[in-house]
């Protein structure tokens, strides 16, 4: 609390010309940047960078889903743990679950439950990771869309991607995309997902006040920036899938052993050191 | 075989794939009469219905598939054998080719001991009954285990088996690929090291044309010896 006091009384968020402290107008995103497909050992994954939000999602599944008893024989259950690392704000945060964090993950799979099709995957649990690494306000939108293309990644099927923006009002003025500061000292912050393709709303909260009016172009303002980041979502679906393709046609392929007149004992520690290669890779 | 390396158009969840008169085949859905991807894939299209191979994804057993499994745990009665799904598979005594005493099922399979089995029967909640009543089925010794992609098994095999078999004579190793992703390979370490690289190939570019010759090129260059497969 002791840095607002700091802050002068007649600090404006949004100045007469309509531009912000970062220099961006009311209906500009932050830069958002993703990629898919960063992480070896999960089944699918993402990563995002979202103004100074550094945000990883991780997709499991669908596999068995554990404890037994949350099993549902009809459909399979979408599970998310959103997390926050120690470091990633400004004071350390104590590692852990917590309320906001509880709240956060149970939003962010009821969002996912409404495009995944759980009926193909009786009895199995979809498990969605997301880990703030870096955070400076609107995380919980930047881990959903990254969670989304996470998801396509991993080749779970679904509807449609969740592409999340969220809108608030500063200095009397309703804008896009909230940064730490506006969040912090403006007068309402409104997260929402939707479904690109059909309109649909998955996610919505709201944090302070906003009136009918206001908040009906809060609501237009994310979902223009919804389609913008949809957009990027799938960019970096089929940068993930064309890459790999002249990534592989470009390399040739390794070295096997060479062996025609060799020992048995050279050929032996020949493969034991190609099988090593193989395990660090 | 020309144009190898072009790739086919990847469609992402929830792009338009077809609109009316068009019928959705595997990996789509159809919402007020558009076809819509239901996941990540390649589209393919033929006979009126527009389909998408998925690139990733999960292993879901089909009845009658053959697959590779290892055995996790075992009961007075049963197997539980696991084959790369999202649900326990059972064995039971009495599918297997032995006649099994009450309580003496380990004495034909131990816990991480390898089978090669079919999918017996997957009911509406997807619970799995495997058998090894079958001439192919049988316990797997020596030779070791490879994990690939499971979407990417019918690429493994080839059309009408064409590249297992290239890789089978080019080698002289013995394959076998089970449907849920797991190979297993027996042969002299040094074919068998080539057959890994071979099915790797085909693992990382599954989507490429022109796959086989690619592999026939590779195996070739690294002198597979072409060896005919040991009866």
């Amino acid at each position: 609390m002791e840095d607002i006091e700091h802050i002068p009384k007649e600090l404006k968020l949004i100045d007469s010309d309509g531009v912000r402290l970062d220099g961006r107008k009311f209906d500009e995103l932050r830069p958002v940047r993703i990629e898919a497909g960063v992480l070896g050992r999960a089944d699918g994954s993402a990563y995002i960078e979202w103004g100074g939000n550094k945000v990883l999602a991780a997709v499991y599944g669908p596999r068995e889903a554990h404890p037994r008893h949350l099993q549902d024989p009809a459909r399979a259950l979408v599970q998310c743990r959103y997390n926050m690392a120690p470091f990633s704000v400004s004071d350390r945060k104590r590692p852990g679950p917590d309320r906001r964090s509880v709240e956060i993950s149970k939003i962010i799979s009821e969002a996912f439950s409404a495009v995944v099709f759980k009926e193909q995957f009786p009895r199995t649990s979809v498990d969605i990771f997301i880990e703030v690494l870096q955070a400076e306000a609107g995380t919980r939108c930047a881990g959903l869309t990254a969670a989304a293309v996470a998801l396509a990644d991993a080749g779970v099927p679904m509807r449609d991607l969740v592409a999340s923006c969220a809108s608030g009002k500063i200095g009397g003025v309703v804008c896009l995309d909230l940064n730490k500061d506006e969040d912090n000292f403006g007068e309402a912050d409104c997260p929402m997902a939707i479904v690109p393709r059909t309109g649909e709303i998955v996610l919505l909260q709201m944090d302070g006040h906003l009136t009918y009016d206001e908040f009906q172009k809060a609501m237009g303002l994310s979902i223009g920036a919804t389609q913008r980041l949809y957009e990027m979502q799938r960019d970096a679906l089929r940068r993930r899938y064309s890459v790999t393709l002249d990534e592989i046609l470009r390399e040739s392929p390794p070295e096997p052993p060479m062996a025609t007149s060799e020992t048995s004992a050279e050929l032996d520690a020949d493969f034991d050191a190609d099988l090593g290669r193989e395990g660090s890779r | 075989m020309e144009g190898r390396g072009s790739a086919r158009p990847i469609v992402i969840p929830g792009e338009a794939v077809g609109g009316r008169g068009v019928r959705p085949g595997p990996g789509t859905y159809s919402e007020g009469g558009q076809v819509y991807a239901a996941h990540l894939g390649v589209l393919s299209e033929g006979e009126g219905t527009v389909s998408v191979v998925p690139l990733r994804g999960q292993y879901l057993p089909e009845p009658g598939d053959a697959v590779i499994g290892v055995i996790e745990d075992m009961g007075a009665s049963h197997w539980l054998v696991d084959i790369n799904a999202p649900y326990p598979a059972p064995l039971h005594a009495t599918e297997s080719p032995w006649r099994v005493e009450f309580g003496d099922t380990a004495r034909y399979l131990n816990v991480g001991d390898a089978i090669m089995c079919h999918v017996l029967s997957v009911d509406e909640i997807k619970r799995i009954q495997l058998t090894m009543q079958d001439r192919e089925a049988r316990r797997l010794e020596g030779g070791q285990l490879l994990d690939i992609e499971p979407m990417k098994v019918p690429r493994v095999i080839g059309k009408e088996g064409s590249m297992l078999a290239l890789i089978r004579d080019m080698t002289g190793c013995r394959i076998y690929v089970g449907q849920n992703g797991r190979i297993w390979l027996d042969g002299e370490d040094r074919d068998t090291a080539l057959a890994v690289r071979a099915i790797k190939i085909v693992d990382e570019r599954a989507q490429a044309v022109g796959l086989t010759e690619t592999v026939r090129e590779f195996l070739e260059r690294h002198g597979a010896s072409g060896r005919p497969r040991p009866a």
